[in-house]
């Protein structure tokens, strides 16, 4: 994949906020915005098990969530 | 804010008293994917969108406003001078009952129009594809009312109308394409 799962943005923030900001807010993109159509022979998981566990056969639409917030933040 | 233009974004002439025409385009008035519902879902979710997108809502919906205009001005004059029995005849009697002349934010076939028409995930790729899906069901709401229409003056309005919706679903998917745009720290999975 070379494309990331989460973006992330900076909001306007002002000085009249009451709240603590929240400097930065992310949103999903799933792997499906990139996949006009799917290839033919797209990789599997390896076994039955695991793509039955993760809700799909094919590793390019697998979108784990939430990411890990090491992954997700910086 | 706004500031106001007193005119049409494009003309609306009307060649005939036509009640029963006015009953189909109330659809584009006060129905689920008419014009209200298209200006307040866009405007309400421009809060919650990524900053990239806001000016796009904030510009549509307020362009969905001038369109509202124009539906409304098309089922005036097309209701204005009607007699009761014409709007009887037109199948307009109930709201004639209810509400005499004056317009109303319901469909076609009276249901008064409701804020579930519309919808506000909060998520910015739900949102904008609901937005997209708005849009071509608009378009297709103005085919079939224009295929319905003998009147070529409000075709005419109508077919700039429905124009519209596709331009707007174009930006709609730039939108998404730019959301979509790996920006900022690239990380590759």
């Amino acid at each position: 994949m070379t494309y990331t799962l989460v973006k992330c943005y900076s909001p306007y923030i002002s000085k009249m906020d009451p709240c603590p900001p929240m400097l930065k807010k992310c949103f999903s993109t799933p792997p499906n915005l990139y996949i006009p159509f799917q290839p033919y022979n797209s990789e599997q998981f390896p076994t039955a098990r695991e793509a039955l566990y993760k809700g799909t056969l094919w590793t390019c639409l697998y979108d784990p969530y939430p990411l890990k917030r090491e992954e997700n933040l910086e | 804010m706004w500031y106001y233009e007193k005119k049409l974004q494009y003309p609306v002439k009307v060649s005939q008293c036509n009640p029963r025409l006015a009953k189909y385009l109330i659809e584009q008035y006060g129905g689920a994917d008419g014009e209200l519902s298209a200006a307040l879902r866009y405007l309400n979710q421009r809060y919650t969108i990524p900053d990239k997108v806001v000016g796009l809502l904030n510009d549509i919906g307020t362009e969905e406003f001038a369109h509202l205009e124009m539906i409304a001005t098309m089922i005036y004059k097309l209701t204005k001078d009607a007699t009761p029995e014409q709007l009887v005849e037109a199948g307009m009697g109930a709201h004639f009952v209810n509400h005499d002349h004056a317009l109303f934010y319901h469909n076609a076939a009276g249901a008064p129009w409701t804020a579930t028409y519309i919808q506000a995930k909060g998520d910015p790729i739900a949102d904008l594809y609901e937005d997209i899906a708005a849009e071509e069901k608009a378009r297709a709401t103005y085919q079939w009312i224009i295929d319905v229409s003998d009147d070529p003056f409000i075709n005419d309005s109508l077919k700039f109308l429905r124009e519209r919706e596709i331009v707007h679903s174009q930006r709609f998917h730039e939108a998404v394409e730019i959301l979509k745009e790996e920006r900022d720290r690239k990380k590759v999975f």
